[in-house]
């Protein structure tokens, strides 16, 4: 999802997160809660992400936010492994925005890209190493020993010979007034690893399970109001006139303010502010995008597939390997504008004083949520304090930082903290939206149905251009667009790559779960597909043919169709299909059987997915962000389309953005590879799968292509 | 002034009429474990039980249950149901973000209070009021399976 490419995100692992002294550690409350509960631990902080109370109270920071994906408990498991404590001997602390919490990869302190695990591994490892060595010295020194003669486990140092012990809160004053190792202590062999690899319950099951998990809209401030917010539904327009009357008469309405294109209007609690928002009368200057409708964006899209485009990507020559094969296969592919509708609305809690702003809110980018409310208020960047919760689910709506900003905007006119919720209306149509695209592959085939090459044109918006400007390539090129497209698990002989960028009008664009990943996937795997059926090819033994050079890709593919009986008999109407994929650092292969009616009706059947993510951290969280990701994506291939007329989005509750249900949801099976590699991303892989493997099954079972997304949509 | 009585404890609040029993709950008596979805009976994140059965708060105006027994995700504490179902989507890690996983179980519970040994269809109407955005169903049928076994 994110603007660099995986060879430079494993380059740049070296150092990543690493021993950092914080400056100034905050002190919060710990797991389940995370409220701004001051905590008085300490002494022992030898770097950004361990602390030591005296008390024996071990504190883990966690430079990722937990949104479901599980970080906080794998990276738990990062730190413990080496500190050698128990994870039912921790408490876990949200990070706070800080220089040492940003990932290199993403050139800001964020959570995102499938890049967390891949970015902590060996610096989470060093940080619990560090300090494990001092307490080991602490304690050493205690007894006058040489510390190779100490061993420590369980929150606890041994010295062998004599079996004195000492727990880690009892040195932990010692600890603290001993130098941090200038260089990185060596890290445990991982045949020696206790936690690391093996599967560890989530630390936050309990709370989750219990309701007692704060979420950012759950956050509660003494003498807190609630708002809720009606902004301009076209982009770019503003407030010309709001008439409040009527919403201030509404019992327990107790202000009505208003910004450049918003109006929010506070009361006693949400249902007074609702109601406020619904007695307003309100009249927007509309804007230059009153106009836009989804056909403006997908008829710009489609004209540029003609005239000129960056060339982002070549090996060989191309046009001229394609123009003189003996078969050619061209196909276009058409992919709408997304959501993300994570189940927790849209929320941030502020209070702005002369002295300081308190901002309570899930977060994937909380350095630039601080800085963001710095530059609104006034106030200095360390007079700004973001509490990071709980995300009810991110997907990249929360690598976005405006409500945050619109939240400042208000709460600084008010003296109360202002919790400020989004109906599900405003969260859906206000969303900044996964982009939409339109791919054409021309692809040639020799006479034994090899493939000989491919060119590739990509149509549409760069979300890296204003998300990270600095990111976008010299050429122009978004590098997050060659993701599954320049990158393939196949030894193809020669490849061109275009890019013509569009930005669609009236909408802002943003990540999503995979936004390259996801849309390649599609495209490449669905066209490979139709590669093999020009050849008279076995969808797997065609792939397989081409991943030579990759016995990675090889093996998931192998497992894959193993697991799936590929080539077995089915039912009518019912169909495999498969996709296979190298993005975020992780190869997957996917199996799905689905059956498609007469009448067009789909029913996935099952899932089988092989997955080498390379070294694995927390095995059942990985099946699980499997399971999920393919759910998520199979909602979005089915079904999802953001619409726009008259500059507005029409999508605005779950009854018209449908989200997959149980009854809709097949069996999954998901077999993990052994594997030493560094570890790979997983987040979005299941969701890039998605797609591509349901769209070929469906064409196995249909006997027609499905070029256009989503699947149960008209096609193009 | 109205009466409500939230897992066996009765609450005086003086709220407007048509004022969801979910805006109640998570607003005026501090019980935030009932989460807002969608507002439109939709998604499920609200479900709590109004007489033992499923119920989606964000659209009952707590007036139309003034006096009934109302239980939440708070309530589900020493409920031999409530926990076994609890413990069950612990004993597999069910939860993500965890966000919509309060109603969830409240439509488990239900479910099993109801129809304690409840085939995989039984499971799939049940439950299918309930949005998960993370994808969680798989483990969801699979912990009410095992709690099902239990209960």
């Amino acid at each position: 999802m994110m603007p660099v490419t995986m060879l430079s995100r494993r380059g740049a692992l070296a150092g990543a997160g690493g021993l950092l002294l914080a400056a100034v550690l905050p002190h919060r409350a710990a797991r389940g809660a995370m409220r701004i509960v001051e905590d008085q631990a300490g002494p022992f902080a030898p770097n950004a992400f361990v602390r030591i109370a005296t008390d024996g109270t071990v504190t883990l920071i966690l430079p990722n936010v937990e949104m479901g994906q599980g970080i906080y408990t794998g990276e738990a498991m990062l730190i413990a492994e080496e500190l050698a404590v128990g994870l039912d001997q921790i408490q876990i602390e949200a990070a706070p925005p800080g220089d040492p919490y940003i990932t290199k990869e993403l050139g800001t302190q964020a959570t995102g890209g499938s890049t967390s695990t891949i970015a902590t591994w060996t610096g989470l490892r060093q940080a619990g190493a560090a300090a494990r060595t001092l307490l080991i010295q602490a304690a050493a020194a205690r007894w006058s020993v040489a510390p190779e003669t100490c061993q420590a486990g369980a929150g606890t140092v041994r010295h062998m010979d004599s079996g004195r012990s000492l727990t880690y809160g009892e040195v932990a004053a010692d600890a603290a007034q001993l130098s941090v190792p200038a260089n990185p202590v060596p890290l445990r062999d991982p045949a020696t690893f206790h936690l690391i690899g093996k599967s560890q319950h989530r630390l936050d099951s309990p709370a989750k399970v219990a309701g007692t998990a704060t979420f950012g809209i759950d956050v509660q401030v003494p003498g807190m109001l609630v708002g809720t917010v009606a902004a301009c539904p076209v982009l770019g327009g503003t407030l010309k006139h709001v008439d409040a009357d009527a919403a201030r008469k509404v019992p327990g309405v107790r202000d009505v303010l208003t910004i450049g294109n918003a109006v929010c209007v506070v009361g006693d609690h949400f249902w007074a502010a609702r109601k406020g928002l619904g007695a307003l009368s309100i009249t927007w200057d509309e804007g230059v995008n009153a106009a836009v409708t989804t056909a403006t964006i997908y008829r710009q899209l489609h004209d540029a597939l003609e005239g000129p485009a960056i060339v982002a990507h070549t090996k060989g020559d191309a046009r001229a390997v394609v123009a003189g094969a003996t078969t050619r296969v061209e196909a276009t592919y058409q992919q709408p504008l997304l959501a993300h509708a994570p189940m927790e609305p849209i929320n941030c809690t502020v209070q702005v004083t002369p002295q300081r702003c308190d901002i309570w809110v899930g977060s994937q980018v909380p350095l630039r949520a601080r800085d963001a409310a710095a530059e609104i208020t006034g106030l200095a960047k360390d007079q700004v304090h973001v509490h990071n919760q709980y995300i009810g689910g991110g997907f990249g709506r929360r690598l976005e930082h405006e409500y945050v900003i619109q939240a400042v905007q208000f709460a600084r006119q008010v003296s109360y903290p202002l919790k400020i919720v989004w109906t599900r209306e405003e969260d859906l149509t206000l969303d900044r939206f996964r982009p939409a695209y339109v791919d054409r592959l021309v692809g040639g085939l020799d006479r034994h149905g090899n493939l000989v090459g491919i060119e590739h044109r990509i149509v549409g918006p760069a979300v890296v251009a204003r998300w990270a400007p600095e990111a976008l390539l010299p050429n122009g090129m978004d590098d997050d667009l060659l993701v599954a497209t320049a990158e393939t698990p196949y030894a193809i002989p020669a490849t061109r790559l275009e890019y013509a960028r569009r930005e669609a009008p009236g909408v802002v664009t943003a990540w999503w779960r995979g936004v390259g990943g996801t849309r390649g996937v599609f495209v490449v795997e669905s066209f490979i597909d139709e590669l093999a059926a020009q050849a008279g090819a076995d969808p797997v033994a065609f792939r397989r043919k081409m991943t030579g050079d990759n016995p990675r890709a090889r093996a998931v593919l192998d497992l894959a169709a193993e697991k799936a009986n590929w080539g077995t008999p089915l039912p009518p109407h019912v169909g495999r299909g498969v996709a296979l994929q190298y993005v975020f650092g992780s190869y997957l292969a996917t199996v799905m059987e689905v059956e498609v009616s007469e009448t067009g009706g789909v029913r996935v059947r099952r899932a089988i997915v092989a997955v080498d993510c390379g070294r694995v951290v927390n095995p059942d969280q990985v099946v699980s962000q499997i399971e999920g990701g393919l759910i998520f994506g199979l909602s979005a291939a089915l079904y999802n389309e953001v619409t726009l007329s008259g500059g507005r989005v029409q999508e605005d509750n779950f009854h018209s953005y449908r989200i997959l249900r149980m009854n809709e949801s097949p069996m999954i099976d998901v077999h993990l590879i052994d594997s030493t590699e560094d570890p790979g991303g997983i987040g979005e892989t299941g969701t890039a799968a998605a797609a591509a493997a349901l769209a070929n099954a469906m064409a196995a079972a249909s006997g027609r292509r499905y070029r256009t997304l989503p699947l149960t949509g008209r096609q193009a | 002034m109205l009466t409500l009585q939230v897992n066996g404890v009765a609450h005086q609040v003086d709220v407007p009429d048509d004022m969801p029993l979910l805006w109640v709950l998570r607003d005026v008596l501090g019980m935030p474990g009932t989460k807002f979805g969608c507002g439109i009976a939709e998604c499920g994140a609200c479900t709590v039980h109004v007489d033992g059965k499923p119920v989606r708060s964000c659209s009952l105006p707590a007036s139309l249950v003034a006096g009934r027994p109302v239980t939440t995700i708070e309530g589900l504490a020493g409920d031999m149901v409530g926990e076994s179902v609890q413990q069950a989507w612990m004993d597999i890690d069910v939860v993500q973000c965890g966000y919509c996983q309060t109603g969830q179980i409240m439509s488990a519970v239900a479910l099993l209070k109801s129809n304690p040994h409840p085939t995989d269809d039984d499971i799939d109407q049940a439950m299918s009021g309930n949005i998960c955005r993370c994808g969680t169903y798989r483990r969801i049928r699979a912990a009410i399976r095992n709690a099902a076994g239990v209960a």
